[in-house]
């Protein structure tokens, strides 16, 4: 069997086609899952192989037929990074990003300890409410919170377009839908930190607030994480929201920025598969890094 | 009280109050997405009565926007979890179980964009840029515009997305097969029983909960399918790909009806909610078991 897991990973060349033969007959299990495997690589291969191919190339013939003629280019990347458009969206999308990510993980962190280790009238109930709002669909919101934010920007700061026109609106868009799930992960997590360790701290003299930030959140990283991975992709991937709250044009984030790029321009795929390379090179860095909590928090996520 | 101020005025501008919002203008024309004119229920029934953008009963089959979230329904659940159960079981038979899981996995990681893109690529009806039609050629078969025929539209979108969330099926269902006692299955083979037998009498009742947690997250991203219709074929040809979500958009904020839009959102609310109170339902009498 070990033998067999080498020559899937690196057949020798001399013999490689023989003992694929020999490979295949042995086994359907191993049939049926290269079969798979290949559905799933062909397609973002040729994307990706693709990308790195003159634009005259791209049209005159397949990807597939590179693999003879060898001829790879970097220009269609020079050209996604250093346009006006590509290039500034790959940062917008990071400036939308980090803050939708940061900011409903503190504001839920805090409220989740509150929910776990205070208590409160009616704390209870208000969780539950908090969680009951999972189930509402963004599009529910999308007309209202728009409406909001150009009715506050205009009654509170003179302009109209103060909030949509900046990150401010999406920022608080995304916090906004990502605090119940945050709330309802973090509380789970919360309240399966020793009690004796939150008491001892309370017996010393520490203030909640000093609680939160020097034994919960230290004891809770494992979750933060979870989540803020989750989320950050989540962000990061939004095509929807991002149509809606991000008005001004120069903000766009790359995955608007890249679907207005098709349908202007229809078929220009040298843009478009090194655009989509780009895209995607963040949410692989994550998963190939952070790996274990990149499942978890996924696996966290089938709640929402 | 003051932790948890912040979050609380926070969901309740923008999410309870929103909602609020959002089933007021239902009843209404809503034009340039504000309250105008009051029009009681007409926007619900004439989405599900004479809207065949949204439901029309007069073709058989049925076609609409509401339809295509059903055949979505049926065919992209069965095939997510279906390709998942296969890959989980046959995966832990072979060396290179981490290897093939990371290659049906990553796609979950990318954006729904990416994977419109990608399978766009795989789909065009130019035979020197889409291999499925290359290959075709390669048959002597003329090239076949997948996303461009009514008749294949859905189902060229449906295998798309399957090939971005079968990950998710395979992961919760692999990690629920390890936790199945190998004490068990050693006992099974050594009485006789077949591998058949041992995934269908052993495995496959283990695996209930776990299928019903996958099932739901199934179902509820078919309800907010979007992005993928979006930038694969805005619904087209002639609405034939149009999904409850995308007709959403399109009625609010491309034709300015935001009551209609929001009668849509509406109707989008009350198929989750079911699914949802399900959900919560088996997580706390889970929590209660364990």
């Amino acid at each position: 069997m070990t033998t067999q897991a080498a020559e899937l990973v690196r057949p020798k060349p001399a013999t490689a086609s023989a003992r694929l033969v020999e490979f295949l007959t042995r086994s359907p299990v191993h049939i049926v899952l290269i079969i798979v495997a290949l559905v799933w690589l062909v397609p973002s291969v040729g994307l990706l192989v693709t990308s790195f191919r003159p634009r005259p190339d791209i049209a005159s013939s397949g990807w597939w037929e590179t693999l003879s003629t060898l001829n790879f280019t970097l220009d269609n990347y020079d050209e996604v990074l250093s346009g006006a458009d590509m290039g500034s969206s790959f940062i917008n999308s990071l400036f939308i990003s980090i803050p939708a990510t940061l900011i409903p993980l503190f504001i839920g962190a805090l409220a989740a300890f509150a929910f776990s280790w205070i208590n409160f009238p009616f704390r209870d109930t208000i969780f539950l409410a908090i969680v009951a709002l999972m189930v509402v669909p963004i599009q529910m919101s999308l007309v209202p919170m728009l409406k909001l934010f150009q009715s506050l920007g205009e009654n509170v700061f003179g302009d109209r377009t103060f909030i949509t026109g900046s990150f401010a609106g999406i920022w608080l868009a995304h916090a906004a839908f990502a605090l119940p799930f945050c709330i309802f992960l973090l509380r789970n997590f919360f309240i399966t930190l020793p009690r004796d360790l939150i008491e001892a701290a309370r017996v010393d003299g520490a203030s909640n607030f000093r609680i939160f930030w020097k034994v919960i959140l230290p004891l809770s990283v494992p979750a933060l994480a979870s989540f803020a991975i989750f989320q950050f992709l989540w962000v990061w991937n939004d095509l929807l929201m991002s149509l809606v709250f991000v008005q001004e044009p120069d903000l766009l984030p790359m995955t608007v920025r890249i679907s207005q790029v098709q349908s202007t321009y229809g078929v220009e795929w040298h843009l478009l598969s090194a655009g989509s390379f780009v895209l995607m090179a963040v949410p692989l860095i994550v998963f190939f890094s952070l790996q274990r909590f990149f499942v978890q928090g996924l696996l966290a996520g089938s709640v929402k | 009280m003051l932790f948890i101020a912040p979050a609380v005025i926070l969901l309740l501008a923008l999410l309870v109050y929103p909602v609020i919002w959002t089933i007021r203008l239902s009843f209404d024309t809503g034009r340039g997405l504000e309250p105008r004119e009051w029009v009681g229920l007409e926007n619900y029934t004439t989405l599900f009565t004479e809207d065949r953008r949204f439901l029309n009963l007069e073709e058989f089959p049925p076609e609409g926007a509401l339809v295509n979230n059903l055949l979505w329904l049926v065919l992209y659940t069965s095939l997510c979890l279906a390709l998942g159960l296969l890959i989980a079981v046959l995966a832990t038979r072979v060396r290179y179980e981490a290897l093939i899981k990371a290659i049906i996995f990553v796609p979950m990681a990318i954006s729904a964009v990416a994977v419109g893109l990608i399978w766009k690529f795989v789909y065009s009806p130019d035979p020197d840029i889409g291999v499925l039609n290359a290959l075709r050629g390669g048959l002597g078969l003329d090239p076949l515009p997948y996303l461009g025929r009514e008749d294949t539209v859905n189902y060229s979108i449906i295998f798309a997305y399957v090939w971005a969330s079968a990950g998710f099926a395979m992961v919760v269902l692999s990690a629920a097969l390890k936790g199945i006692s190998q004490e068990i299955i050693e006992a099974a083979r050594t009485d006789g029983a077949s591998e058949w037998a041992i995934f269908r009498r052993i495995q496959l009742p283990l695996l209930a909960l776990p299928i019903s947690v996958v099932t739901v997250w199934l179902m509820i991203n078919v309800i907010k399918l979007f992005d993928i219709i979006y930038i694969m074929t805005a619904g087209g040809p002639n609405g034939k790909s149009q999904v409850i979500a995308y007709m959403m958009y399109d009625q609010t904020f491309q034709g300015g009806k935001g009551g209609y839009g929001s009668a849509i959102a509406v109707v989008m609310l009350l198929l989750i909610i079911p699914i949802m109170f399900f959900n919560i339902k088996r997580f706390r009498s889970q929590a209660i078991q364990g």
